[in-house]
């Protein structure tokens, strides 16, 4: 069987399994499995948010990110791992212990404003549009590849898939579904991985295999790669080239983003306990952290097999897997000095570049570049799609219940049935899947970076107004509107400028302190917290029974029932 | 049903979790933004013994991600000890 067929064995058989774990799930809570609080176990609830973190982003991208920026991509590393400490110290026991729904619900309470509420759905739409757009992106890649058509007519599909499942396939037990999500994802990721660091490393272990020796060599393999890089004109792959302060700002403004997503908050609210809260953040970060730390093994593997298959070979020589790819477009090869051969060089090298490789598809050529058997490829392909769907059900989520919970039925039209509501769910996430689609086809940056650009906008408009909200009993409403407007604003007219109005001026020198616009959510977090306190402190405390409510969640005792969106 | 108990209580509860978070947010910050970035140069001249790691392109890389998950279970760990100690702690099966 070929890889395609393979494909379609293994991926099919994983939509069979979600498909089949939804309708049990489902006939779960008919039997009323979540009464008298009982909610979700913490580590079936940490694997659940691991898989709804896990998107196309980590899954797909991430590590061929790395494996072309190096050190420098550490800061996806650092950022999206590092925001879960926050999350569990600074926010999930106390907005568990508040005991609603979402997080607009959180900051229309806290602040005793509908005007607060309405802005905090604004953001929460932003952010989980910018996010899902990302998520396209990734299955129009998956879909592309191995039906072996333009990306476009994958997003399509894509967008197709996401909308029956999510909005038509019922969003009760989506938390289950996710678990099973989790298992074949992580199986796609590490199996290619022990593969290829048994090959080139000869250790079972990735994460200790990158900082091996190649079997029969004696050089590590850190250390030849750095030289490959240094012969071919690149900078060193240890080192990387970014300025410290825009390493600074970009981890940060991801870390603080991580603990600001609303689809990431809300799966805090369906555990037991509050003391749950918090173990289940670390169970998720643990099964996080099995992918993340064996993304940067892939990555050096994956570039040094890059490098050593394509660099200086004849173009008609190179294996079935570069003309593979070439054919959907993501790989380019141009013959600037008319010899044949690639040369695939960077900045400081004497040759002009005749390779552009988009940097989404390592993760999935990888397996291909080192020869592995065709199965795993239809494994890493379903592992991708697991990834990208269970995140896109989470964010589709928030956005269809910001619409009809947090909008219609909270805010402006209390009065509104049941099916009303349900209506409005289905049809805002119809809409919802409409928009990112076309974001996907279109996207300002590789899927990890549009994805950073929403972390960016959850760090400063949500991070600074629930942390104040929790922690100083002072911080009031017009703190908190003036607050998330203002990081809002910045932060979305300045990757709007310089990603869109004027992508040619996207470089260090126009950007403000030399903070590139993936780390400009970092400033305006600063400028969010900064605008909040001076507003707070010039206009009247909250009243007395907010500041009840604030004492009352920061003490365990006392929590409700656990909580789940239905739909 | 309010938390009743003596508001001395609750407040030195607040406080002795603070000073908990402060430590463990002090670690966070050093394995990360310090040893990963700020620092990364300085502990790059340092291999780990045995393999091919530079130092600081090993906590930027992996060592970080392995003492974040290491803090929230201390959190939780530490948290729970805490609840119990000042009369706060949740009733009923977790």
């Amino acid at each position: 069987m070929n890889v395609q067929a393979w494909t379609f064995a293994i991926v099919g058989l994983s939509f069979a399994l979600y498909i089949g774990v939804a309708i049990w799930a489902r006939a779960r809570s008919t039997l009323e499995f979540y009464v008298a609080g009982e909610g979700v176990s913490p580590v079936a609830n940490g694997l659940a948010t691991a898989a709804d973190w896990m998107s196309a982003a980590s899954f797909l991208s991430m590590a061929g990110l790395i494996s072309f920026l190096g050190y420098d991509g550490s800061v996806y590393l650092m950022g999206w791992t590092g925001g879960y400490v926050l999350l569990a110290l600074l926010l999930a026991p106390y907005l568990r212990k508040f005991g609603k729904y979402t997080v607009p619900d959180f900051v229309g309470d806290r602040y005793y404003s509908q005007l607060a509420r309405i802005v905090a759905v604004v953001c929460a739409i932003f952010v989980s549009f910018t996010y899902v757009a990302g998520q396209m992106r990734g299955v129009g890649i998956v879909f592309s590849r191995f039906l072996e058509v333009e990306i476009h007519f994958g997003v399509l599909i894509g967008m197709g898939l996401v909308f029956f499942y999510a909005v038509l396939g019922g969003m009760k037990g989506i938390t289950y579904t996710q678990v099973a999500q989790y298992c074949v994802l992580i199986t796609a990721y590490l199996v290619p991985a022990i593969f290829i660091s048994l090959l080139m490393a000869g250790s079972a272990v990735p994460q200790l295999g990158f900082g091996g020796a190649g079997p029969g060599s004696g050089d590590y393999l850190l250390d030849r790669l750095d030289g490959l890089h240094a012969e071919l004109g690149f900078a060193a792959y240890t080192s990387g080239s970014k300025a410290t302060l825009d390493l600074f700002a970009i981890t940060a403004a991801l870390m603080l983003g991580t603990a600001g997503l609303p689809h990431v908050i809300i799966r805090f609210f369906t555990v037991p306990r509050v003391r749950d809260a918090r173990s289940s953040a670390g169970w998720a970060l643990l099964f996080i952290a099995i992918l993340y730390t064996t993304a940067p093994a892939i990555a050096v593997f994956a570039r040094t097999n890059l490098l050593e298959t394509v660099s200086e070979r004849p173009h008609a020589e190179l294996p079935a897997w570069f003309r593979s790819w070439e054919r959907t477009g993501l790989i380019e090869y141009r013959d600037h000095n008319g010899d044949g051969r690639v040369q695939y060089v960077g900045a400081a090298s004497p040759h002009r570049n005749e390779l552009e490789i988009d940097r989404d598809i390592m993760v999935l050529a990888n397996p291909e570049i080192a020869g592995l058997p065709a199965w795993v490829v239809g494994l890493v392909a379903a592992g991708g799609l697991a990834a990208a769907l269970s995140t896109a059900a989470g964010l589709l989520l928030v956005v269809s219940s910001a619409v009809s919970h947090d909008l219609l039925k909270r805010a402006i039209h209390p009065g509104i049935s049941e099916r009303g509501e349900l209506f409005a769910a289905r049809a805002s996430a119809a809409l919802a899947v409409v928009v990112a689609g076309y974001l996907g086809i279109d996207p300002p940056g590789f899927v990890a970076e549009v994805v950073a650009f929403a972390f960016g906008l959850a760090a400063s408009s949500f991070f600074p107004v629930l942390v104040l909200g929790i922690f100083w009993k002072r911080m009031n409403r017009e703190g908190a509107i003036a607050g998330m407007l203002s990081g809002l604003a910045f932060s979305s007219s300045y990757i709007v400028y310089f990603k869109f109005v004027n992508p040619a001026a996207n470089l260090p020198e126009h950007w403000l302190f030399g903070i590139s616009p993936e780390g400009i959510g970092a400033v305006g977090m600063l400028l969010n917290t900064g605008v909040s306190l001076l507003v707070a402190a010039l206009t009247p405390p909250p009243p007395p029974e907010v500041q009840r409510l604030v004492d009352e969640i920061r003490l365990p005792r006392g929590a409700g029932p656990a909580h789940e969106i239905r739909a | 049903m309010s938390q009743g108990s003596d508001p001395r209580g609750a407040s030195g509860y607040w406080r002795a979790h603070l000073r908990l978070l402060a430590g463990l947010l002090c670690v966070w910050f050093a394995v990360s933004f310090g040893a990963g970035i700020l620092f990364v140069e300085a502990l790059n001249r340092v291999r780990i013994p045995g393999t091919g790691f530079p130092l600081g392109f090993w906590f930027a890389q992996q060592g970080s991600i392995c003492v974040f998950v290491a803090l929230i279970f201390v959190y939780a760990w530490r948290m729970r000890r805490l609840d119990a100690r000042f009369g706060v702690a949740e009733n009923g099966p977790s």
